[in-house]
């Protein structure tokens, strides 16, 4: 087995402070989906494009590093044996159907650095 | 080994026959053993050099395609003995499901050895990959196109597609592309992304974008080669057997396109007796049968359309309203922008050149054909054809500054003289 990350393009992340559960359904729907299934390793979900911040060279700039009508609203890490088998789960991801669509990557090395707990919201 | 040639030129020439025949099937089998694209093309390269000493002094082997493969895997699995490294070094082509059984293809059978090409051809081809990775991936490893002739035939540097080749295979292997032929369900979409390599290849041959011949007789060999190839491994499928066929066609009026002196030559003015009857009878009879088999893709509606045009004894015979009602079809099927532009060329036949230029200058307002020359080309010939002789000049003059073929260049020049010269 190999793990991929997936990297979630949309316009915007539907994950705003305020986002209330209907926002949130299809993307937990999925979530839960995967981690059934078994092949989920590990999800975050972002905050809006609005909430970020970008950092080049000695200067610091509001919005996303990448000027572009879709921005990553998250990513997950799953375990597929080979490409195919990714790419079958991947493009499953709702968002693939309404407009944005997701890149998988092949993780070359990583994982939480021994501190498993979730942020506080 | 019933054959004691040892005659150095007949043994030269099986290699070389046994090198464009059955490259690919040496090397897929090779590539199920030595899980290493790099290793098996190495192991079967040696093979080849050993079947130059050895076939001298015992004769040409009954099946050279057996004998390749047998010498190629017993290469990459004494490579891989002698270096047990090389195995944690690599990640390794998946296989799914077949991980354990690769230990009893350590000692192959020359009797037996199964046809892998098709997971060859669908791995070099896999979507995950650039075209122009597929492309020179398809060239190098399917039919063993040296990378310098790769380079030759698409105008790039050497470098430039060896280093294309090493990513593809880099790709292939840290990505895990499995080394397979694709479920059913995934085979429609993964075999248009094969069909339309072999397609690509073929018609870079058949007009070359650029350079000073209208034909480049090696790429379409290697895309014929191909298709012949694909329609042998899946004999069912409409589509590969419509490919085939439109290639056939196509290739049928390959030794009239161009005069002798190397100058473009119009369908109408084309030596209809010099066209290859042998490969058009056997289109016509795959066509019949594509088209009896169920509702037409794309590639058996273009060779239905070829044919139909191939079939005519003169051009003014030619089934004009039938051609219309197939690119009809073929629009359905694949609404492109360029087919739309091939179809106001028989539209002008079957309803008259006004009709035509109007659906011209349709696709000229959508803006997607921009800098695509046949644009112009067609809508000059149209102009020229009601009359408007300046106005076809200035398409000509458009078709020529985007035009790279020697010959095309050449044939819209002459074109253009015609239209500008005082009446």
């Amino acid at each position: 087995m190999a793990q991929y990350a997936v990297l979630i393009y949309a316009h915007d992340s539907a994950h705003a402070p305020d986002a209330t559960p209907e926002d949130l359904a299809s993307c937990d729907r999925h979530a839960d989906e995967l981690a059934d299934s078994g092949s989920m390793v590990v999800a975050y979900a972002l905050t809006p494009r609005d909430m970020a911040t970008s950092i080049r060279g000695d200067i610091i700039t509001d919005g996303p590093f990448i000027d572009s009508k879709e921005v990553v609203a998250g990513f997950y890490v799953i375990e597929a044996p080979d490409l195919d088998a990714a790419l079958a789960i991947a493009r499953l991801n709702p968002v693939v159907s309404e407009g944005g669509g997701v890149e998988v990557r092949p993780v070359h090395s990583g994982g939480l650095a021994g501190r498993a707990e979730q942020p506080t919201a | 080994m019933t054959d004691r040639v040892t005659d150095g030129a007949a043994v030269e020439a099986a290699i070389a026959d046994a090198h464009r025949r059955e490259w690919a099937r040496v090397l897929a089998a090779t590539t199920r053993v030595a899980r290493d694209l790099d290793l098996a093309e190495e192991c079967v390269q040696e093979a080849y050099a050993a079947a130059l000493r050895t076939w001298a002094g015992t004769g040409i082997p009954d099946s050279p395609a057996a004998w390749l493969t047998t010498t190629a895997r017993r290469r990459a699995v004494d490579a891989i003995r002698r270096d047990a490294s090389l195995r944690s070094r690599l990640p390794l082509l998946v296989e799914p499901g077949e991980a354990d059984g690769a230990a009893g293809m350590l000692e192959p059978d020359a009797g037996t050895i199964p046809d892998e090409r098709l997971r060859l051809i669908f791995t070099c081809c896999h979507p995950a990959l650039a075209q122009e990775a597929q492309v020179a991936l398809t060239l190098r490893l399917i039919c063993g196109v040296p990378t310098a002739d790769i380079a030759r035939a698409f105008l790039v540097s050497e470098a430039t597609v060896a280093a294309r080749v090493t990513r593809a295979k880099k790709k292939i292997s840290a990505a895990r592309i499995p080394y397979r032929v694709p479920r059913p369900a995934e085979l429609p979409d993964r075999l248009r992304a094969v069909l339309a390599v072999i397609h690509l290849l073929f018609t870079a041959g058949h007009t070359a974008p650029s350079g000073a011949s209208l034909v480049r007789p090696d790429l379409v060999d290697r895309a014929m080669h191909l298709a012949r190839m694909l329609a042998e491994l899946m004999p069912d499928d409409t589509e590969v057997r419509g490919l085939h066929a439109l290639l056939l066609v196509t290739d049928a009026r390959r030794a009239t396109r161009a005069g002798p002196d190397g100058r473009l030559v119009r369908l109408a003015e084309q030596d209809r007796s010099q066209w290859d009857r042998t490969a058009l009878a056997e289109a016509r009879e795959m066509i019949v049968g594509c088209l009896r088999a169920g509702p037409p893709g794309r590639y058996v509606l273009q060779a239905a359309i070829a044919s139909l045009y191939a079939e005519a004894p003169s051009c003014d015979q030619t089934d004009w309203p039938q051609i219309v009602a197939l690119y009809d079809k073929l629009l359905e099927a694949w609404p492109s922008p360029v087919v739309a532009l091939n179809r106001a060329v028989p539209l002008a036949m079957a309803a008259g050149p006004e009709a035509a230029l109007a659906e011209v200058e349709e696709l000229e307002r959508d803006g997607r054909l921009s800098g695509y020359h046949y644009l112009p080309a067609v809508k000059a010939d149209l102009l020229s054809r009601l009359g408007r002789a300046a106005e076809a000049a200035a398409c000509y003059r458009r078709a020529l500054g985007l035009a790279a073929n020697e010959p095309e260049r050449a044939f819209l020049a002459e074109q253009l003289a015609e239209h500008t010269r005082p009446a």
